[in-house]
C-alpha cells in the first residue's frame, strides 16, 4: 500500500478522466437499459433514480455510503432518489481505491464533491439549451431543474441524454457549495447495505457464487517463510469430489517457490476435509529458532546493551538527566496481534483466455492487481477486479495474499471459477501481524516539575537496520518533538513472521506506552496527565513541521483534552468506591494519529477483587470542519473504543513456538465480547476550521492508555505490558 | 462418510437434501441450498456468526450435523422476519443502523430472536448473557443492546448520552 495518498495524483487521474470520463463510464456503468451515464460515477435512470458508483472498499467504516453523499450533495439530489453500487477496482478511472490510513475522507472530500458539481453543471447546460434560456437563470434541488422566470421545472432524467454529450467541466475549477447550503452532508444516513445485511443477502466475498463454482481450502507452511519440500496428493485426489491439489506461492516466499497447497473440490467442506489426506514436508529449518521466548530474551539483551540505531537525537539527554531533580524509568511491552476479521480471508478467480476475473474482499484491490499480475506474468489490465463488501478489514486486507493465490489456482484450472477460503486456524496462523515491541523509557523532571529530558529505547523487528512492515517508529513522537533534550534509539530483532498494519498502525501500541509513561511522569510531578499534557504541549502552534507528514497542532490537542475533561467532569483519577466497596478509578489518554485528535477518559470498577469492568468512556475528537455522516461517525468511535479496550483487557496475543504461530481459534485469540464493553460511550466532536479528515483509526489509540491509567488510579498497580493483567 | 437424504423444514418450507450425514448444517445451507445469509466465522462454535434457530433455540450451525437437524424446524436470517420477535429485531436493527461491516449480524439477530422468544423482557444482564456467544469484531455491542431493548418494547437507552 502506498502509505501516503497523493491528492494531486488523484486529481490528475480525475482530470485525465474529465475528457475520458463520459467514455469510460459507458464501459463501467452502463448496464440498465434506458439509463444514461454522465461520467464514471453517475448514471441517471429514466425514473430519475440516480445511481452513484462508490469507489472505495467497504470494511464497515461506512465509506460506501459516505462517498456518494459527497457526490449527491453537489449534484443537488434528494437522498431517496440515490441508488449506490460499488465500482470495479480500476485506479486508472477512479484514482486511489483503498481503505487504509483513514485517508478516504481527506483524499475524497473535494474530488467527490467536484464530480457531483461537474455533473450538475452538465445537466444545467443541457437544460439551458433545451429551454433556450441562460444556464445562470436555472436552479436545481432534489433532482430537478427549475426556471423561476417561466415557472418551468423538470427532473434531471429529462436532460440526461443531452447532459451526457456536454463536455465535462474542469473538475478543479467547478464551483462547490457553501457548507451552509448542505442538505445531505452532515445529515445521518444509514448504511447503504444495512437492509440487505438484515435480509441475509449475498454481499461479502465469501458469498460470491456462480454456475460451476469450485472451492479451495489451503494447506500453508505452518512456519512463516517455509516452503514445500515435497508433497503427495494421491490419496486426496482419490476422494469423491476432489478436483486438484495446486501448489501456489502466497507471495511470501521467493519467486519459483511454493509455500501453500490449495486442495480444490466441488464443495469447500470436501476440500477442507481432504487436506488430511495430503502428505507434505516442509523446508523449515531456517524458521525453527523463532519463538516468543527467543524474542523476549532478545529484547531483554537489546535493552541491556543499548540501542543499535540513533533514531532521533535532540540536545544532550545524558547531561539533562544528570541535572534533573527527579528521574523516572520504566519498561513497557506489547505482543504481536492478529486481526481476526470475522469473515475469513477468501477470494474468487476465473481464468479465461489469458485473462483473469477476480471477486475480492480487499482493502487495496489495485495493489492486489499488481501483485497478482506479477505472480502470473500477465499485464495488470488483463485482470478485472470486482469489489465485494468486506466482513471486517482492520488492515488485514491491505495485503492481497488471497488474491495472488486465487489467481494461481484459477490459472491452473482454466475456465472454472474457483473460490479459496481460509478456515479460522489458517486465518489466525497466516495473518500479517501487528509487530510486538518493547520500550525502555527514562525521563527527567526539573525542580519545578517540568519535563526536561526524555529517552526511549525502542526494540521491535527489522532487517538490515530497517523496520519491517508496521514496526516503524516516528522520530517526531510527542514529547520527543517538543523537548530540547530528547532521543529515541532503536534495536531491531529478526523474525520470520509476516507483519502488517492493524487499525491505527504503530499508534495503537505507541499510544499505550507513551501515554502510560506520561501518566507515570505526571504522578512523579504531582499533577495529573491532562495538566502535564497542557504544560508540555505549550502554546497553540504546529509542532515540528515535517514535510509530507501530518503535523500535530498543540492548540487542537489542548482543545480536545479540555473538551473530554469537561465532558467527564475530570478532577483527577480518584473515584469513590462502588456500592460494595469496590475499588474504582478513572484514566485519561490523548493521541494524535491519522490527522485526527482524540482525548478519552475511562471509568472502571474492580470487581471480585481482580476483574476490570469498564463502566463508561468519554471521547472528544477533532477531525475538522465537518462530520459528514454523524450517525456513522459516532459508531466508528464507539467501535474503535471497544476494540482498543479489547486489546487492553482481553487475553489478546499471538505467540510462536519453533517458528509457528500457536493460536488456533477464538479461544486462543479472544475478541472482546458484549459482556466486557461499557454501558455508555459518550462521543463529542469539536468543529474546527481544518478540512475534514478520517475517522476509521484515530479514536482507537488513546483508550488503551486511558484504561491502563484508570487501573493504576483504582489499584496503584502500574501495568506496563499488554494485554493488561492485574497481579 | 455415509451419504443420506435428509428432510428439514427451513423457514417453514419443507426441504430435502442429499449430503454426508456429518456435513454441518452451515455448509448444507450455504452450499447445497444456496442460502448464504448464515455465515462461516470460525467453524469451532466460538463466534456465533453461523447461529440459526432449531425449533426456536439458537444453535451454532457449524456444530450441527445435517443429520441432527433433520426433522426439526430451522430458521435462518432469510426467514427471521417470519418470527414476530425476529421481525421487530430486524426493524430496530435497521432503524438504529446496528451493522458496521455486517458480517456477524445475521447470527446476532438470530441469537436475539431466541433470547426474546425465551425472555420477552430481558434485563441488561440477561441481554449480555444471552448475546455473549456472538462476537462482533467491529464491536457494535452498544447498538445490539439498544436494538434488543427497543424490540422488546423497553425504554430506549442509547448508550451514547454524555
Amino acid at each position: 500500500m502506498s502509505a501516503v495518498i497523493d491528492r494531486r495524483g488523484f486529481m490528475a487521474a480525475s482530470l485525465v478522466g474529465a475528457g475520458a470520463l463520459a467514455f469510460e463510464a459507458r464501459i463501467a456503468l452502463a448496464q440498465d437499459p434506458g439509463a444514461v451515464p454522465l461520467n464514471a460515477f453517475i448514471r441517471i435512470g429514466a425514473d430519475n433514480k440516480v445511481t452513484i458508483g462508490s469507489k472505495n472498499p467497504e470494511i464497515g467504516q461506512g465509506i460506501r455510503t459516505m462517498l456518494p453523499m459527497l457526490i449527491a450533495e453537489e449534484l443537488d439530489l434528494s437522498w431517496d432518489q440515490v441508488v449506490i453500487e460499488p465500482t470495479l477496482a480500476n485506479d486508472k478511472i477512479y484514482g486511489v481505491q483503498s481503505a487504509g490510513g483513514s485517508n478516504s475522507t481527506p483524499n475524497n472530500w473535494l474530488p467527490m464533491r467536484q464530480v457531483g458539481a461537474a455533473a450538475r453543471a452538465m445537466i444545467l447546460s443541457a437544460a439551458a439549451k433545451e429551454w433556450g434560456v441562460d444556464a445562470s437563470s436555472l436552479t436545481t434541488a432534489v433532482g430537478k431543474v427549475s426556471h423561476a422566470a417561466s415557472g418551468r421545472s423538470a427532473p434531471y432524467a429529462a436532460f440526461a441524454r443531452g447532459a451526457a454529450t456536454e463536455t465535462a467541466p474542469d473538475l478543479a475549477k467547478v464551483a462547490l457549495k457553501d457548507p451552509s447550503r448542505f442538505t445531505i452532508i452532515g445529515q445521518s444516513k444509514i448504511g447503504v447495505d444495512t437492509v440487505a445485511i438484515t435480509r441475509g443477502k449475498p454481499l461479502f466475498g465469501i458469498d460470491v457464487d456462480m454456475p460451476g463454482l469450485i472451492h479451495g481450502a489451503i494447506i500453508k507452511a505452518p512456519a512463516h517463510g517455509a516452503t514445500i519440500a515435497s508433497h503427495d496428493a494421491g490419496a486426496a485426489l482419490k476422494r469423491k469430489g476432489v478436483i486438484a491439489v495446486v501448489p501456489v506461492n502466497s507471495n511470501s516466499v521467493a519467486p519459483g517457490k511454493f509455500d501453500t497447497l490449495v486442495v480444490v473440490a466441488d464443495s469447500w467442506w470436501t476440500a477442507k476435509n481432504a487436506r488430511e489426506a495430503v502428505k507434505v514436508t516442509w523446508n523449515d529449518a531456517a524458521q525453527q529458532g523463532f519463538s516468543t521466548q527467543a524474542y523476549d530474551k532478545g529484547a531483554a539483551e537489546a535493552l541491556a546493551a543499548g540501542p543499535q540505531i540513533a533514531h532521533a537525537k535532540n540536545g544532550d539527554v545524558a547531561k539533562a538527566l544528570a541535572g534533573a531533580a527527579k528521574t523516572i524509568t520504566a519498561d513497557y511491552s506489547y505482543p504481536f496481534l492478529a486481526h481476526g476479521t470475522l469473515e475469513p480471508q477468501n477470494c474468487t478467480g476465473r481464468w479465461v483466455d489469458g485473462k483473469l476475473e477476480i471477486w475480492a474482499p480487499s482493502q487495496a484491490p489495485n495493489n492486489g492487481r499488481s501483485d497478482t499480475a506479477a505472480m502470473l506474468g500477465i499485464k495488470g489490465e488483463d485482470i478485472t477486479i470486482h469489489q465485494t463488501r468486506i466482513g471486517g478489514g482492520f488492515g488485514r486486507r491491505l495485503i492481497n495474499d488471497y488474491m495472488v493465490m486465487a489467481g494461481q489456482v484459477a490459472k491452473a484450472l482454466p475456465g472454472r471459477p474457483v473460490k479459496i477460503l481460509f478456515d479460522r486456524t489458517d486465518d489466525l496462523r497466516h495473518d500479517y501481524y501487528r509487530p510486538a515491541g518493547w520500550h525502555r523509557f527514562t525521563a527527567g523532571l526539573d525542580a519545578k516539575g517540568d519535563l526536561v529530558a526524555f529517552r526511549d529505547h525502542f526494540v521491535s523487528f527489522g532487517k538490515d537496520g530497517k523496520p519491517i512492515r508496521a514496526a516503524e517508529m516516528s522520530p517526531f513522537e510527542f514529547p520527543v518533538n517538543v523537548l530540547a533534550d530528547s532521543e529515541i534509539g532503536i534495536t531491531y530483532l529478526p523474525t520470520n513472521l509476516a507483519t502488517g498494519w492493524l487499525r491505527a498502525p504503530t499508534s495503537n501500541a505507541v499510544s499505550f506506552v507513551y501515554q502510560s509513561f506520561m501518566d507515570e511522569i505526571a504522578q512523579a510531578a504531582g499533577i495529573d496527565l491532562p495538566e502535564l499534557m497542557r504544560r508540555t504541549l505549550g502554546a497553540p502552534r504546529d509542532l515540528a513541521v515535517v514535510p509530507g507528514r501530518p503535523v500535530l497542532h498543540s492548540g487542537r490537542a489542548r482543545a480536545v483534552i479540555d473538551g473530554v475533561c469537561k465532558m467527564a467532569g475530570w478532577q483527577g483519577g480518584k473515584l469513590a468506591p462502588g456500592p460494595k466497596g469496590e475499588k474504582r478509578g478513572r484514566g485519561f489518554g490523548f493521541y494524535f494519529s491519522h490527522r485526527g485528535y482524540f482525548a478519552e477518559v475511562v471509568d472502571i470498577t474492580i470487581t471480585d477483587g481482580a476483574n476490570v469492568r469498564v463502566d463508561k468512556v468519554w471521547a472528544c475528537g477533532d477531525i475538522g470542519s465537518q462530520i459528514i455522516n454523524p450517525i456513522n461517525a459516532r459508531h466508528q468511535v464507539q467501535g474503535a473504543v471497544n476494540e482498543g479496550l479489547g486489546q487492553g483487557m482481553v487475553e489478546q496475543k499471538i505467540e510462536q513456538v519453533k517458528g509457528v504461530v500457536q493460536a488456533e481459534s477464538f479461544g486462543d485469540f479472544p475478541l472482546i465480547r458484549i459482556e466486557q464493553v461499557p454501558r455508555e460511550i459518550a462521543v463529542q466532536f469539536l468543529k474546527t476550521d481544518y478540512p475534514p479528515t478520517g475517522l476509521g483509526e484515530p479514536s482507537l489509540p488513546p483508550v488503551i492508555p486511558a484504561l491502563a491509567n484508570a487501573i493504576f488510579a483504582a489499584t496503584g498497580q502500574r501495568l506496563r505490558q499488554l494485554p493488561l493483567k492485574l497481579a | 462418510m455415509s451419504q443420506g437424504k435428509f428432510a428439514l423444514t427451513i423457514n417453514r418450507k419443507p426441504v430435502s437434501v442429499t449430503a454426508d450425514a456429518d456435513k454441518p448444517l452451515l455448509w448444507v445451507l450455504r452450499e447445497e441450498l444456496k442460502m448464504p445469509g448464515t455465515k462461516f466465522g470460525c467453524g469451532q462454535g466460538l463466534c456465533g456468526a453461523c447461529t440459526v434457530l432449531l425449533d426456536g433455540q439458537a444453535v451454532r450451525s457449524c456444530q450441527t450435523p445435517v443429520s441432527a437437524a433433520a426433522g426439526h424446524k430451522v430458521t435462518t436470517i432469510e426467514g427471521a422476519s417470519a418470527v414476530p420477535q425476529g421481525a421487530k429485531l430486524v426493524e430496530m436493527w435497521r432503524e438504529i443502523d446496528v451493522p458496521q461491516c455486517g458480517y456477524c449480524q445475521a447470527g446476532q439477530i438470530l441469537s436475539a430472536t431466541a433470547l426474546l422468544l425465551a425472555n420477552p423482557k430481558p434485563s441488561d444482564e440477561e441481554i449480555d448473557a444471552g448475546m455473549n456467544g456472538n462476537l462482533c469484531r467491529c464491536a457494535t455491542y452498544l447498538r445490539i443492546r439498544r436494538a434488543i431493548r427497543k424490540a422488546a418494547g423497553m425504554a430506549d437507552v442509547t448508550g451514547d448520552a454524555a
